[in-house]
């Protein structure tokens, strides 16, 4: 991308982000959601997390050694990390310290 | 000068209230700046980014949106998506953002995750003039943000070190958040359908309009499982 199209592209996307966080002002008045809404707020934050770890390791070559084994254990870590301390910001910095270790040295 | 000294008390506030979002924005933004410029784009355009578009998850995954050259629209739809579970931030801040006259723009621009999350457990302390309160925490927020992800940039282009495997950050981000979503949700199907929607928009669609296809996919799932996912409670 040449640095026209990427200009263009962060203000489609400020436009866009500022839109989803201005929306309830402009169109609801009143704090009552009509029932459609309320089941996507609750559930599809959590659909689209998931799609989005897809997206972001869509590149990787299943089929091909060494079969995704690499981003496998950097994602396990990762989990088992979060589970037992808790805190994030370790969690996505060891992670990745771990997968960086993983196709920079092996 | 005297400007600040007349709200030396929200800013002094605001501040201590912000001190735990510093950590996480400052890191994960220099992380992100980090990102960007290890794909060789120019350094100021983290800065950029975090001044005008101000969201965590949509600026990393705006690098794969420029590395694949997606078009306009789907940029659009994507991050329309992304982002939606903002729209309902807003809702419980109707009323607290009522009064803010000139500074309502501001405060709607800076409901983040983490700064949504802040306001809605902090208590209003009564003492304080709350629209200025408001507008010092977000502008403390976001420029953790902006600084970290400055930072990050002017880093990673000037030092030269191997960075293979960095982006793995994005995933590992995504990872995290679901673990959170999981917790407060307890129910196994909205993850499911996330990873099924994806596993056939890869296998059936080309790679730059995966992400749509199973957004889509997604959606539409959801409403087929609707019942039985609001019955699970």
């Amino acid at each position: 991308m040449v640095n026209f199209d990427i200009l263009l592209a962060i203000l489609v996307m400020g436009l866009v982000n500022y839109f989803t966080r201005v929306f309830p002002f402009l169109f609801f008045t009143k704090k009552e959601l009509p029932s459609v809404l309320v089941f996507v707020e609750r559930f599809f934050p959590a659909t689209i997390m998931m799609i989005l770890i897809f997206y972001s390791i869509k590149d990787i070559e299943f089929h091909l050694y060494p079969y995704g084994i690499k981003e496998l254990v950097a994602i396990g870590t990762t989990i088992v990390l979060h589970l037992l301390l808790k805190n994030y910001l370790i969690s996505i910095f060891l992670g990745t310290i771990s997968y960086m270790i993983l196709v920079q040295f092996i | 000068m005297s400007f600040l000294l007349r709200y030396k008390k929200e800013i002094k506030t605001a501040f201590k209230i912000s001190i735990p979002i510093m950590m996480g924005y400052s890191v994960l933004g220099f992380a992100f700046g980090l990102l960007l410029v290890s794909f060789d784009y120019a350094w100021y355009l983290a800065p950029i980014m975090s001044l005008f578009i101000y969201a965590g998850a949509l600026q990393f995954v705006a690098i794969n949106f420029f590395n694949l050259k997606a078009g306009l629209i789907d940029i659009a739809i994507a991050s329309w998506f992304l982002n939606l579970r903002q729209s309902f931030y807003g809702l419980s801040m109707l009323k607290r953002f009522k009064k803010s006259g000139k500074l309502k723009p501001y405060l709607i621009f800076g409901l983040t995750d983490e700064t949504y999350a802040l306001l809605t457990t902090i208590k209003d302390d009564e003492q304080l003039k709350k629209k200025w309160y408001y507008f010092f925490l977000c502008l403390f927020n976001q420029s953790y943000w902006v600084i970290g992800s400055t930072l990050g940039a002017l880093v990673g282009s000037s030092i030269d070190f191997n960075t293979a495997g960095l982006e793995f950050s994005l995933t590992a981000l995504f990872v995290v958040l679901s673990i959170e979503q999981y917790k407060s949700l307890k129910n196994k199907i909205p993850f499911l359908i996330g990873a099924v929607s994806s596993v056939i928009a890869l296998a059936f669609v080309p790679s730059d309009k995966m992400l749509i296809t199973a957004i889509f996919l997604s959606l539409l799932l959801l409403f087929v499982f609707r019942n039985r996912m609001e019955k699970h409670g």
